[in-house]
């Protein structure tokens, strides 16, 4: 660890920032160094590690090998003329990468090609003696203390320009609010010639705002031509997730899917619950359907409920009884679902149930 | 653009109508949209300087996330209703809350084969931290509540059941009425309850003790103890404390049922 050197962490000109990965800790050979768990940054020329607080080292490339999500790098014994940095001395010539968050089959990768390139060789940069950071390197306990105190006061400063401006823009806010309670009394009451047009764009201001939506729902429901879009989305994605588990799926379970496909920009639950209200209405092969408990699921089209309610007979017939339970292991559904399906069998007749402190079970209705 | 009503008669009639509206100095909703959709592009953009500015403090800091929260409720402005929204899609709060709503859904499913669908906010506090990893950021309690208020437009039963000082987060619809509600509070001090507890300490008849337990027992909430010393101990499995409990798999839980 004794080969690296303080820098301010920018790059020269003809170096050029090759990968960088977060979550890396560095090792001083084997021994776990005393600093928390930064980013590394891979440039043409150099190795930088650069923690949460942005001190920054820097070394010259050499050889390096993969281990178990953790790079080791053999380095050549530091030149006389070296710049200070945070180790005066170590026992050992190698230090190691570990990878806390992945990172590193892509960070090897260019690190081997980095090296064989050699591009430091073609390219040489003039590095200027290193600079202590932007803020002076301070020194023991009270340097801590200093920065901590610093860190807090600009927080601090930070946060309270930020309530101020916030509360300025909330005041503006407001005045929305009450500029759309009163075109909703308008439009209650019928004043005044509102085209449909008109209402649906004020029901798309509404959304934007986040302001509850007063007017009635009988034009497409609260929903908005973005949750039209949203519906026909659904209707395509969750075809054949849908078919795997056998037409129907939870509400709260397509939320996860959906939003895990998404990654960025996810649905809110309304969003999601507003969509498919609207399956039906545009003819889209999936429908929302509400059971008495309240629980709330997709469904296909084409799964009609006699075959359901068939099958769900035909299963406890074969078995003589089954709770709620055994009917999901054998199904492949989740518990929740396969509940409901017995429910729904019962409803109609064909089922009876069996309910005592041991669990819920059904059996074939023989009254 | 719309074609209102044409014709000299039209025309005639809404100059009548502006004429009498202007008369009771009321406004024409119609011009009153056309004033909104400008005051919004205003918002807009100073939303968007506000994000600029400040949208690292709203990712960073719950206690400003509180604030924020707090604020829009007294204007009337729900920032999650929709990823839609500006307050979503400028500042980012929307991604923050949805994630964080997937996140428990998740961490209380891998749980209900234990704990029946009723988990203690604490402990929904903790294994979603974990989940999230040492560097994303933080996540109070009062973030999951409101992630959680939200969760309950779909429908799975989600709710918080006010308990000991804290909350009991319920993810399934099973029926909880205050009967079950007193009980599991009375629960909560040493994880598990007794028929006779709840005739002291609640002044019931045995009979709506026992219904109640036995509900409880149903529902999957409650295990029943019949071993223990002295009467049957009813056990809630969300109420158990780190020490007194391990992490079985539904797999081996299965295995373990004689």
């Amino acid at each position: 660890m004794d080969r690296f050197s303080w820098s301010n962490g920018l790059l020269e000109i003809d170096e050029t920032l090759v990968v960088q990965q977060r979550g890396v800790r560095l090792y001083d050979g084997d021994d776990k160094v005393k600093m928390e768990l930064g980013v590394a940054l891979l440039s043409t020329h150099r190795l930088i590690w650069r923690d949460i607080k942005n001190h920054v080292r820097s070394e010259q490339l050499c050889t390096i090998k993969q281990s178990h999500a953790k790079i080791v790098i053999h380095l050549h014994p530091s030149s006389p003329s070296k710049e200070p940095g945070p180790f005066q001395n170590s026992k050992y010539s190698y230090i190691k990468l570990s990878f806390k968050e992945h990172g590193q089959i892509e960070f090897y990768r260019r690190l081997t090609e980095e090296m064989t390139q050699k591009r430091w060789e073609t390219t040489p940069c003039f590095f200027p003696p290193s600079m202590q950071g932007r803020k002076t390197r301070a020194v023991g306990i009270v340097g801590i203390e200093r920065k901590i105190e610093e860190k807090r006061k600009e927080t601090d400063k930070n946060i309270s320009e930020a309530f101020e401006d916030l509360s300025k823009l909330m005041v503006k806010a407001k005045e929305m609010v009450e500029l759309s309670r009163s075109i909703a009394t308008k439009i209650k009451d019928k004043q005044g010639d509102i085209t449909e047009d008109e209402t649906i764009r004020f029901k798309s201001y509404l959304l934007s705002m986040g302001i509850a939506n007063p007017v009635t729902r009988e034009t497409h429901g609260s929903g908005t031509r973005y949750h039209m879009q949203l519906a026909k989305q659904l209707g395509d994605m969750l075809q054949a997730p849908l078919e795997e588990r056998g037409g129907m799926m939870a509400l709260t379970e397509v939320y996860c899917l959906v939003n895990r496909a998404r990654g960025m920009e996810l649905l809110s639950p309304e969003d999601l619950l507003n969509a498919c209200k609207m399956l039906e209405s545009m003819r889209l092969p999936l429908r929302l359907r509400v059971f008495d408990s309240g629980v709330m699921v997709v469904q296909l089209q084409s799964h009609s409920e006699e075959e359901m309610i068939a099958s769900a007979l035909d299963n406890v017939l074969e078995k003589g009884s089954l709770t709620a339970e055994e009917f999901a292991k054998l199904l492949g559904l989740s518990v929740l679902l396969s509940k409901e399906r017995l429910l729904l069998a019962e409803k109609v007749g064909h089922l009876c149930r069996d309910d005592s402190v041991e669990g819920l079970r059904f059996y074939p209705n023989r009254f | 653009m719309h074609r209102r009503g044409v014709g000299a008669g039209a025309i005639a009639k809404k100059k009548l109508a502006e004429a009498k509206y202007k008369e009771r100095g009321t406004v024409l909703a119609e011009d009153q949209i056309v004033q909104m959709s400008k005051q919004l592009e205003t918002f807009k953009s100073n939303l968007e300087e506000f994000a600029s500015k400040h949208k690292q403090e709203i990712r960073k800091d719950p206690q400003f996330r509180v604030q924020f929260q707090e604020m829009c409720a007294t204007i009337g402005v729900d920032p999650l209703a929709s990823g839609k929204g500006f307050w979503s899609e400028m500042l980012g709060v929307g991604d923050f809350y949805y994630e964080l709503g997937v996140q428990i859904i998740e961490v209380c499913l891998a749980l209900k084969h234990r704990n029946g669908g009723l988990i203690t906010l604490d402990e929904l506090h903790q294994r979603v931290l974990k989940g999230r990893g040492k560097y994303v950021q933080d996540v109070s309690q009062d973030d999951l509540v409101r992630a959680i208020k939200k969760l309950k437009v779909m429908g799975n039963g989600f709710g918080m059941i006010p308990v000991g000082g804290s909350y009991l987060v319920q993810s399934v619809p099973a029926e909880l009425n205050m009967d079950h509600t007193v009980v599991l509070q009375l629960a909560e001090k040493k994880g598990y309850v007794t028929v006779s507890e709840i005739r002291d300490g609640l002044k019931w008849e045995k009979e709506r003790a026992c219904h109640v337990l036995d509900h409880l027992l149903k529902e999957g909430l409650a295990w029943l103890d019949s071993q223990a010393t002295g009467e049957a101990h009813y056990w809630l499995p969300a109420l158990f404390s780190e020490l007194t409990s391990r992490d079985v798999t539904p797999e081996e839980a299965n295995q373990m049922t004689p």
